[in-house]
């Protein structure tokens, strides 16, 4: 057992024996990050913390409570479901039955191969189009996602990393097609290469390569599409692989703080861009753990933006985030438990104070969602706003000992790991070297034993196991391969219809300003235009910057 | 067991996640197993290669994409072509039932889902190569 120490002493002690009397059941208290907890907090655990300096008000400085003033008071979080599988059109239609449901904005899912840069008809792409997102290849497949929905009135957040600053290019071609300015759109691209590395390993360039994409497109968003968030950094993919809590914080604030520093390098002024950054975490099981984390992440970034970056404007203070509660906390037997694991993560998003938030569908271990399983994630966000009351007061967890002291370690031991990255040369070579994959695989590694040992208990896998009797069978997506060939038609038929001067113009602009110091989102923009594929702009800058492979470590 | 098992990890297609192919790898290198880790995005001809190579008994695949039903038959037939068709095509992902017994009718051995144990996994290829070993020694 744990305990504070320095509580008032009689009233305490007294406590104390009187707990060990009791005694304890037989368990491990720790989180599911392996990290011990105290059997009771008290006043004297959050002694040292100065509740102006520290904690403040939603809205003030260190924005601890939250970024804004009037928090889910003034506007709740936005609704916002990840979708995107098979063609163009098919992802079209999930996207207005979702916006007739009462989705605010819109996620867009990409398929592998896009996602890696490679066209539909790549023989690397065999297998795999439209499997796990929606398939892009080029401008027109972009005008048939977004047929009928008009750009300029949704947000829209695409996750796309590697080729992020091509697949935007597509976008805002798109939206100037449908006569919308480019000062009008709003919306997010992942566009966080670090955490690719890092982690989620759907990486093509290397690092040095890939860093220069990214702040083009920040630095063409703080001049161009002034509402858009270039980058959001990631969290997400990081906790999936296997970090652990504060894992998952110290190494995406880092990957934040690496892009500061990249973009003020390039000359752009810290407050010209920080207002546009955006982050994006994992909401785990592990309740409390999860809301010191979101808390913490606030204090710090606006700690080291302030003091470190010289930022000014409140918004380059205010750390802003989406949420999606952990797919690997889901589970393949009795699925329709994950509805209740991913209520309590999401009630932890809310009251960690997320901006937006996917809830998980019940049969994301089996396969793609169904419409079903994914309306029943979006309800459980409407029962959440609408009827358990948990939006009507701002933080209502500050001023517990528990929470503000489980947030102080978080911010602690966030800060060691920071000193450890710094010790390494910084993110970039950390991850060259293979550390941060190597600290993720041993964390993950350690859980899955004590999932086996028992230390970890997972409900319906190794305790309450249903055995003889079959689980709860649900519905399963099933993707045709037709998806697959009628894209390589398509593509034949793009690459036969279009002007080939234009698209070859297009791409030698690319090879070139890419060899220069040039922004290069207008030679993308350029080759959307002229239809050149993705996978042919992808690969004249393969043929500039190289590949990457990483260390193999395990 | 007379001589350590030789196992190749590999992820093929274009997923990156690999957080089960390592946790894999690192258990069954705890189990005394011989791992060589194959790393991301292979081509099933280069994992292949590789396992003709290293001379494996056992090439374990992770595939979380949905590309399973493309990846694992061609490893089995490319394994097949190469001389190497009793090697141990096993491994695992997000794999419908009803798609782990039609990739097992075309070749492939047990195929681990998600809240499969390590425990598992290892007895499973203790056994399984067992079996292959006294078979190829009586044959």
């Amino acid at each position: 057992m744990t305990t504070s120490s320095t509580a008032p002493a009689s009233l305490f002690d007294r406590w104390r024996e009187a707990y060990a009397r009791a005694g304890e059941r037989e368990a491990a208290f720790e989180t599911v990050s392996s990290a011990p907890v105290k059997a009771l907090a008290t006043q004297a655990d959050v002694s040292g913390t100065d509740w102006e300096r520290d904690i403040g008000l939603p809205g003030q400085f260190p924005y601890t409570r939250g970024p804004y003033a009037s928090m889910y008071r003034g506007k709740l979080w936005t609704m916002r479901q990840f979708a995107g599988f098979g063609s163009a059109r098919d992802t079209n239609e999930r996207y207005k039955y979702l916006l007739e449901h009462g989705q605010d904005g819109l996620s867009v899912a990409f398929d592998l191969p896009t996602l890696m840069g490679y066209d539909g008809d790549h023989p690397r792409a065999a297998g795999e189009v439209g499997r796990c997102g929606v398939a892009v290849s080029s401008l027109r497949d972009m005008e048939t996602l977004f047929d009928g929905i008009a750009l300029k009135d949704i947000t829209t957040s695409m996750t796309i990393n590697s080729p992020a600053a091509i697949i935007w290019a597509m976008y805002l071609v798109t939206a100037q097609k449908q006569g919308a300015r480019l000062g009008s759109l709003g919306g997010t691209t992942q566009n966080d290469i670090l955490k690719e590395y890092i982690a989620q390993k759907e990486y093509i360039f290397p690092p040095q390569a890939s860093m220069r994409l990214v702040v083009d497109t920040m630095e063409f968003a703080a001049r161009q599409v002034p509402r858009w968030h270039a980058v959001s950094v990631s969290g997400y993919h990081i906790r999936e692989a296997g970090s652990t809590a504060v894992q998952e914080l110290a190494f995406t604030l880092a990957d934040g703080f690496a892009y500061v520093e990249a973009a003020l390098q390039r000359g752009l002024k810290v407050d010209e861009f920080a207002p546009r950054l955006s982050f994006f975490f994992n909401s785990h099981v592990d309740f409390f753990e999860e809301i010191a984390k979101f808390r913490a992440a606030r204090r710090i970034y606006a700690r080291r933006m302030r003091e470190r970056y010289g930022a000014q404007d409140p918004r380059s203070l205010q750390l802003r985030f989406h949420t999606q509660t952990a797919g690997c906390s889901l589970t393949a037997q009795q699925p329709l438990n994950n509805i209740v694991r991913t209520t309590w993560q999401a009630l932890a998003g809310v009251l960690g104070g997320t901006q937006s938030l996917h809830t998980n569908s019940m049969d994301e271990t089996l396969a793609l969602p169904t419409e079903l399983a994914v309306k029943v994630a979006l309800r459980t966000q409407q029962l959440l706003a609408y009827e358990s009351g948990v939006a009507n007061s701002i933080d209502p967890l500050a001023g517990s000992w528990f929470v503000e002291d489980l947030t102080n370690q978080m911010e602690a031991r966030a800060n060691e790991i920071f000193a450890r990255i710094d010790e390494l040369g910084g993110v970039v070579p950390a991850l060259e070297q293979g550390w941060f994959q190597r600290e993720i695989g041993k964390a993950a590694y350690k859980y899955q034993r004590e999932l086996e040992t028992g230390r970890q208990v997972i409900v319906g896998v190794n305790k309450f196991v249903e055995t003889g009797g079959q689980d709860h069978k649900l519905e399963v997506l099933k993707i045709s391969g037709q998806t697959e060939k009628d894209s390589v038609a398509a593509l034949a038929a793009l690459r036969r219809e279009r002007s080939a001067a234009k698209a070859s113009a297009a791409l030698e602009r690319i090879r070139v300003e890419a060899g220069a110091s040039v922004n290069l989102m207008p030679a993308f923009m350029q080759g959307a235009e002229a239809y050149a594929t993705l996978g042919e702009m992808v690969d004249v800058l393969r043929g500039v910057f190289g590949t990457w492979r990483e260390p193999a470590v395990f | 067991m007379d001589e350590p098992i030789r196992v190749l990890i590999a992820k093929p297609g274009l997923d990156g996640h690999d957080r089960g192919a390592k946790v894999v790898a690192a258990a069954l290198r705890d189990a005394g197993m011989e791992v060589i880790y194959g790393g991301l995005h292979q081509t099933p001809e280069a994992i292949v290669e590789m396992a003709v190579q290293e001379d494996v008994e056992v090439v374990g695949l992770s595939v979380l994409s949905g590309a399973h039903m493309h990846l694992f038959p061609r490893v089995v037939e490319l394994l097949a072509a190469a001389g190497a068709g009793h090697v141990l095509v096993s491994g695992g992902g997000i794999i419908p039932a009803e798609d782990i017994a039609e990739l097992q009718r075309l070749g492939t051995g047990r195929l681990f889902g998600p809240g499969s144990t390590l425990r598992e996994l290892v007895d499973y290829i203790r056994e399984e190569v067992g079996r292959r070993r006294t078979a190829a020694r009586s044959a």
